[in-house]
């Protein structure tokens, strides 16, 4: 074959293939990608047949930045990883060191932060359902979800004094105690949101149409969920009863009964099933902190200055995405040697490739949403 | 509305006078012309005032609440005078002439469907003898200058916006047209008016359950809104066809909108829930109850449920609702046909 024929060959070949699937970019200032997302779609007409996400955009060196601070200034940076669970993000850092340096939590402060981590947990969890919601064209239940999100929101800001960025747990324990009253505040708030659950059923749970847009969709096969290793509502998507507040048991989740929820085949249903009974779970859960609460100090005497000693510590708890986990190398000084953070979404956003293949544009929205990501921990 | 008679009287008056026959016609022309204009105006603004407060109270919130004092109740006026004065954008790639074009095409149809509603007894511009199937055909139109506004706006979510709404438009106008044939039959007319005295003792709704279900399905997807807004699915699409039109132009696209929703309401009012009739009130209250009530739960139904897919869209009008109204249409056939 002469190489002009050789030519020719290709260029019909490339033809043939740019007629019937093209190359689309979602993001990454699409408003359903959850931020500076951008996804790489091959399309044939409206089928998906390859994703490739790229990330970077929010990328700030945030690990870099921990290995020149001292251990109690990254407190603050935690906040901005996953900005939708800061108090979470602030407990694993600090479980981190504590485990690091040796340091005791005291009883209360352990309480608060399990009420904390759970009152997180389902804000969390609210603003993925509204987003969800919205996601799927449901424009209701998101602001549904954000009214009781607010009342969240509302307690957290009476304890710390902001409203995202709390910044409020410390090494050895919490910054302050609550304030007085605020206890009850919070029973009233469980007594308020019980209720609320149904009526996001009725608008979502319920109705067929939100069925069948989410079931059979985007499956995620267990054999793909271990080998990406997913972890949170995706793996018990999946069907793995795998959660690190019981497998793995850190601070004082032990004394409590709940269940875990799991989901069968690891579609869009189960992932969204998993995580709105994981609310219910998280009443139960404070529900019972709040009446075991005991008093005393809530922060452990610490020196000003923190000097970790040699070695190294990875630290896991379960925020609402999955798995966070920090990973602290320290040299004896007062920084870290080298700080890692093992984000969940980011390792939950790369099994989205396998997710979407063979489903529709309006599909891989719902996706993307099932896996909820942050792109602020994403990117770190 | 008026009898033909004073209109001949008003037609010869001007001859007398030696004016030109063809000017009091255009005048009467135009001033029923306007009179639809300004109906439509108020009703499509009232419409969008009352779907934002519909919509605040269902999110647990108030909606415009400043404009105008009481419950904001002039924020329509407000948000259109703020329209008028934008400045007029046209992209520089796009096809000048068909883009100005297509909102006046769009609009235009859903102004000639006010023909021939019958808002009470007399009540009715120009009751023709074929006046639904006139309505179906007019309100078809308005696919043609959706897809005029998604391929000259020369914009891909434009384009690809446009074609899922002509497809749309198409699949759902063919049960929705079956749909209406049942009542069809059972009057044995296609005048409005005759429709609308044939149910004085029953409406149709009762003899026609099925019939309207499948018409009002198709009247959500026709209106391309929720559950079935895919042309517009803002997660998706960003906004569909018309996407790159701005201030006035874009006005006419949303008072388009609403005014076709209330033409598809005072369809369904009219074949289905007895047109103006009623007790103790006079007819056009009666009218504008139950067309108003329709597009309360079609507000209604827009902010509570999900948006369907493209697929499940496609398979709802052809194997859902194609095959109930073929029913309907074959057991209505069959019933007038034996009893």
């Amino acid at each position: 074959m002469t190489t002009v024929n050789l030519q020719l060959e290709q260029i019909k070949e490339r033809t043939a293939e740019s007629m019937e699937e093209m190359w689309v970019n979602m993001g990454p200032q699409h408003p359903s990608t959850h931020g500076v997302l951008r996804l790489l779609l091959k399309l044939d007409g409206e089928v998906i047949r390859e994703c490739i996400p790229y990330l970077g955009y929010m990328h700030r060196c945030h690990e870099k930045i921990g290995e020149n601070r001292a251990y109690v200034q990254i407190i603050p940076y935690t906040d901005r990883l996953d900005y939708l669970a800061s108090m979470y993000n602030n407990w694993a850092y600090c479980l981190a060191c504590e485990r690091l340096m040796g340091i005791p939590v005291p009883e209360r402060a352990e309480y608060l932060r399990v009420i904390i981590g759970e009152l997180q947990r389902i804000a969390s969890h609210l603003i993925w359902l509204g987003t969800f919601g919205l996601d799927l064209g449901n424009f209701t239940i998101f602001m549904w979800c954000f009214r009781e999100r607010e009342m969240v929101l509302d307690l957290f800001e009476a304890v710390s004094g902001q409203r995202l960025n709390y910044s409020f747990m410390r090494i050895g324990g919490l910054a302050l105690d609550v304030p007085e009253g605020w206890l009850a505040d919070v029973k009233a708030f469980l007594e308020w949101f019980k209720p609320r659950l149904p009526e996001y059923d009725r608008l979502s749970t319920d109705q067929i149409i939100w069925q069948k847009r989410i079931q059979g969709v985007g499956i995620l096969k267990p054999e793909d969920a271990i080998s990406y290793a997913c972890s949170g509502p995706v793996l018990r998507g999946s069907g793995f009863h795998w959660d690190l507040r019981r497998d793995d048991p850190y601070s004082i989740y032990d004394r409590f009964d709940f269940d875990i929820p799991v989901g069968e085949s690891g579609d869009v249903w189960d992932r969204f099933w998993v995580r709105r009974r994981e609310m219910e779970e998280s009443v139960k859960i404070v529900e019972q902190a709040l009446k075991e609460i005991p008093p005393g100090p809530v922060l452990s005497p610490v020196a000003k200055k923190l000097r970790a000693p040699v070695g190294d510590i990875y630290s896991r708890v379960e925020t609402p995405r999955g798995e966070l986990g920090f990973y602290i190398v320290a040299d004896g000084s007062e920084r870290p040697y080298r700080y890692k953070v093992r984000a969940p979404t980011f390792v939950n956003l790369s099994a989205l490739p396998v997710m979407l293949p063979g489903y529709f544009i309006a599909d891989c929205v719902a996706v993307l949403g099932s896996i909820d990501i942050v792109l602020g921990e994403v990117d770190r | 509305m008026v009898s033909p008679g004073a209109l001949d009287q008003f037609y010869a008056l001007f001859e007398a006078w030696g004016i030109p026959w063809i000017v009091p016609r255009l005048s009467i022309m135009l001033g029923v012309v306007s009179i639809i204009i300004g109906f439509i105006s108020v009703a499509a603004m009232f419409l969008i005032w009352w779907e934002r407060k519909i919509s605040a109270h269902i999110q647990a919130r108030f909606g415009p609440m400043r404009v105008g004092g009481w419950h904001g109740w002039a924020q329509s006026i407000a948000d259109g005078i703020k329209l008028l004065l934008k400045e007029d954008i046209i992209p520089k790639n796009a096809d000048r002439p068909i883009f100005i074009l297509a909102p006046m095409v769009v609009f235009a149809s859903a102004l000639a469907a006010y023909v021939v509603i019958p808002f009470g007894p007399g009540l009715i511009v120009q009751d023709l003898n074929i006046g639904i199937l006139y309505i179906i055909a007019i309100s078809s139109l308005a696919v043609v200058g959706i897809i005029m506004a998604g391929w000259s706006s020369n914009n891909k979510y434009a384009a690809l916006g446009a074609l899922r709404s002509a497809a749309q438009a198409v699949s759902y106008e063919v049960p929705l047209v079956i749909s209406l044939l049942g009542p069809i039959l059972l009057v044995g007319s296609l005048s409005m008016t005759k429709i609308v005295e044939a149910q004085q003792y029953l409406w149709f709704i009762v003899v026609q359950p099925l019939a309207f279900l499948t018409y009002f399905t198709c009247a959500v997807a026709e209106t391309n809104r929720l559950p079935f807004d895919i042309p517009e699915a803002e997660s998706e699409l960003v906004a569909g066809f018309h996407v790159e039109y701005s201030g006035m132009r874009f006005a006419i696209f949303f008072l388009a909108e609403y005014a076709n929703m209330f033409v598809v309401c005072a369809i369904a009012t009219t074949v289905f829930l007895g047109g103006w009739q009623g007790p103790f009130l006079p007819g056009w209250v009666w009218f504008l109850i139950k067309t108003f009530f329709l597009l309360f739960v079609m507000i209604w139904l827009r902010w509570t449920l999900t948006r369907v897919r493209v697929d499940q869209l496609m398979h709802v009008a052809w194997k859902v609702l194609l095959p109930l109204a073929f029913l309907n249409l074959g057991v209505t056939g069959l019933a007038t046909l034996f009893l």
